[in-house]
């Protein structure tokens, strides 16, 4: 019998034999995320009156490889939130057990007090500035959806890998900020063209959206899934990318004087 | 001979590397765009020139004249896209002489492509070719290394994303005058609006086979609100600190002057320059 | 004296071919610039603090709604102008220091002691900077406008006029000859006597600083949106408030102000 506390419960040094506690003495330096390996590219985001869409494609690209073609990009947070990420795809499913864990701990008091978007948004975009202040970021730009429960009244905002943040009536992550968000802003460019614009109508313009980066940004996929969150909670869908016009292709022969 | 002569690179490098910075050039961080429609084309451009983050000309010209039927809207570095139009403009025209014949577009694209290529992207301009001639219309973009692009609809420089998500969702097949100019105008509306390297004002150009329409500052969506106050200064706000009047008499102590009479006669010449004692 | 101190990775010297030609690790800048101007003038009982509400990275607009001037209690404003996240991340911690005092010492703090605290803040991250400037503006104890302005790291001091940010540049000769009143003469003295600067009042100074933002909007691809103006003023005389719980909390400072908040358009482009 072990006469030490310490070591019951360990694997015997007899058996085992001593534990080489060598590479806790490394004298390699502790290296941080420098680059995002496994990639998503855009998120779009819009407010509409009585709640908020959100949408994001379904590919993981490996540097310029299509990688992975079914992968979810949004993910559901209590009742009424969805939040969506690009960037680095490990660095998202980290922050995915944070938010399940965080969710957990919520649970717990068992006082029908819920997290809500805002909390959410604010909890994330605390883990991402304190993991820049450690020169480890999370390399992702995140949106977070919601609506209030009981004024309807609907959330969205931004934050990336350094901290920063910000809200509008549309935002999108990404090329998306580049090829989205100004077809968004042409239909939404304050608060008040939002509180006029009707789901259905929403629906459609991250349709629309989603086109254009299927056309235009190279790492996007046809593939994509949405999430709507109203004051009744979250639904979420999945849509492939229809009606798609190469109308323009007829006409081009070469890129200069070919004209067979 | 020929080649390169890079010497004058290794003595900025010298000289940048001794703290001396670089000069900035003007450039035309923008939003450039062309569509064909049936029966012509359409270029667009914004009118904001930039030197880093300020705006160095509010109301520049980005569309080139090349030839009556040929136009061009350039991004990039100011001074290149003006020069580069220009000397393409001068060779096309000599062209034309030579031949005997109207310029083609498909031409001037080639110009520009070989004369840009030979200079590997170090003169930075971006530009968008359009125009008619006896084989039809044509829209081209030509970049700064040399490759070249046809299309129905282009768009360029850094607002090219968000004129290019008009395009996207906006282009028809089989789009006629007006609608084009729209499209246009709104593509580049998206620029200005979108992206901080373009601004002000949107100038079009239509081009047919029997002439082309310059529409200079066709939209000004952004014109200056008025000064809240008045910015005269009180006469005397600033001090007199030392007094000098010069009569005419003692102006040819300073410069030389001619007196010339009403035919044009030289009637008198002072000598040069005195020195003040 | 305020404002020379520079960030590390600005002070970087440009790079040139000699050097680029060999393969450079590339690292990863915990900084961003997220452009923007802000301005405070302080009068003889009044403050103004005013920013533009366009929050950009590179050449693309954030949102077109973000506030750079905050409440942070007890009658004081914060500007912050530079990277948005360290400038919210400062605005929430001189907020909660500045909560804390009054929970502490049953007081508001003056202006001046907060503007002392601040330093302390920014200078405690000497070595890994707020990449922001900070303007910090209120009533001091004799009730007298009082704008305090910083570096990076906290080297600080009081001034009258003061613009931060991507169009600092511009608007600072304006501020010197219109608030200031720098190398100007009562007319008819010949230039004996200067034009003395301190006696503007409010509303003429909200029309300059209009001027200087609509003007800034002009030349500077950063600026623009919308304009947030902040005034701190002296609160009403006692008979003219009906709370009277309102008036206990106001008598426990000397000279704390009120903060009205103005919101206007600028342009877009």
């Amino acid at each position: 019998m072990n006469q030490f506390p310490h070591g019951w419960g360990r694997p015997r040094d007899d058996v085992y034999g001593a534990y080489d506690s060598s590479y806790l003495n490394s004298t390699e330096p502790v290296s941080h995320t420098q680059r995002p390996i496994v990639t998503g590219t855009s998120v779009l985001g819009v407010k509409f009156n009585g709640g908020v869409i959100i949408a994001a494609d379904n590919i993981a690209s490996y540097g310029s490889l299509a990688r992975y073609d079914n992968v979810e990009r949004l993910l559901q947070v209590g009742t009424h939130t969805v939040v969506g990420a690009g960037g680095d795809i490990s660095d998202m499913q980290y922050l995915h057990l944070l938010l399940d864990n965080l969710l957990i701990k919520e649970q717990y008091p068992a006082d029908d007090h819920a997290l809500l978007a805002p909390q959410v948004h604010t909890y994330i975009s605390r883990v991402l500035y304190q993991r820049r202040n450690k020169f480890d970021p999370l390399w992702n730009s995140i949106l977070t959806a919601g609506a209030d429960p009981k004024t309807s009244e609907p959330f969205l905002s931004y934050v990336d890998l350094r901290g920063t943040t910000y809200t509008a009536p549309a935002l999108a992550t990404g090329y998306g900020a580049h090829l989205a968000v100004p077809i968004l802003r042409r239909h939404v460019p304050d608060e008040e063209a939002c509180a006029s614009l009707s789901q259905e109508d929403a629906e459609k313009l991250v349709e629309e959206c989603m086109k254009v980066l299927w056309y235009r940004d190279a790492r996007s996929g046809v593939k994509y899934s949405w999430a709507v969150v109203t004051k009744d909670g979250v639904t979420t869908g999945n849509n492939k990318i229809e009606n798609q016009s190469w109308k323009f292709a007829e006409m081009i022969k070469g890129y200069g004087a070919q004209n067979v | 001979m020929g080649g390169f002569d890079f010497s004058n690179h290794t003595r900025n490098a010298a000289l940048m590397a001794a703290g001396m910075p670089a000069p900035k050039a003007t450039s035309t961080g923008t939003t450039i765009v062309g569509c064909l429609f049936d029966g012509g084309v359409v270029i667009a451009a914004d009118t904001r020139a930039t030197s880093g983050p300020i705006v160095a000309d509010k109301n520049c010209e980005k569309l080139h004249y090349i030839s009556p039927q040929i136009w061009c809207a350039g991004a990039g570095t100011a001074a290149d896209t003006e020069f580069t139009t220009a000397i393409t403009s001068s060779n096309l025209e000599l062209h034309s002489l030579s031949t005997g014949r109207k310029p083609r577009v498909v031409t001037c694209m080639t110009m520009l492509k070989q004369h840009l290529f030979k200079y590997q992207g170090h003169i930075g301009a971006y530009l968008v070719v359009a125009g008619c001639d006896p084989t039809g219309s044509h829209l081209y973009t030509v970049h700064a290394h040399g490759s070249t692009d046809r299309l129905p609809y282009v768009t360029m420089g850094s607002g090219s994303l968000a004129a290019m998500s008009v395009f996207e969702t906006q282009w028809k097949k089989g789009i006629d005058r007006d609608g084009a100019v729209k499209l246009c105008s709104d593509a580049i509306l998206a620029g200005i609006f979108n992206d901080l390297g373009s601004g002000s004002n949107c100038d079009v150009c239509v081009i047919t086979p029997d002439k082309a329409t310059l529409m200079r500052n066709y939209i000004t969506p952004n014109v200056r609100v008025p000064k809240e106050l008045n910015y005269k200064f009180a006469k005397g706000t600033t001090a007199v600190l030392q007094e000098k009047i010069i009569k005419k008499d003692e102006l040819r102590r300073y410069i030389t002057v001619t007196e010339v009479d009403a035919k044009g006669e030289t009637t008198l010449t002072t000598d040069v320059m005195q020195v003040d004692a | 004296m305020a404002s020379q101190y520079m960030l590390p990775h600005v002070q970087q010297p440009p790079s040139f071919h000699s050097t680029a030609s060999q393969p450079r690790q590339h690292q990863w800048s915990p900084y961003t610039e997220n452009g923007g101007v802000i301005l405070g003038i302080a009068g003889k009982d009044y403050v103004i603090i005013a920013g533009d509400t366009r929050s950009s990275e590179g050449y693309s607009i954030n949102t077109r709604t973000a506030r750079k001037i905050f409440d942070v209690g007890s009658g004081i404003v914060l500007g912050v102008v530079g990277m948005s996240a360290d400038g919210e991340e400062l605005a929430r911690k001189v907020a909660r220091r500045i909560d804390d005092y009054k929970r502490n010492h049953d007081k508001h703090i003056t202006v001046n002691a907060a503007a002392v605290m601040l330093s302390r803040i920014l200078y405690a991250k000497r070595f890994f900077p707020y990449y922001c400037q900070p303007l910090l503006g209120g009533l001091d104890e004799d009730g007298v406008g009082a704008i305090y302005t910083y570096d990076y790291v906290g080297s600080f001091e009081r001034e009258a006029s003061r613009a931060f940010g991507a169009a600092a540049s511009l608007i600072t000769p304006f501020l010197d000859n219109q608030i200031n009143l720098k190398n100007q003469f009562v007319p008819g003295t010949n230039g004996d006597e200067p034009r003395k600067p301190g006696d503007l009042p409010m509303d003429r100074v909200e029309k300059i600083v209009k001027d200087a933002f609509t003007s800034a909007v002009e030349r500077h691809i950063e600026v623009g949106d919308g304009l947030q103006l902040v005034r701190v003023t002296r609160p009403p005389p006692r008979e003219a408030m009906e709370d009277e719980e309102e008036v206990d909390e106001r008598e426990k400072t000397a000279g704390g102000g009120v903060l009205t908040e103005v919101m206007s358009e600028l342009k877009k482009d």
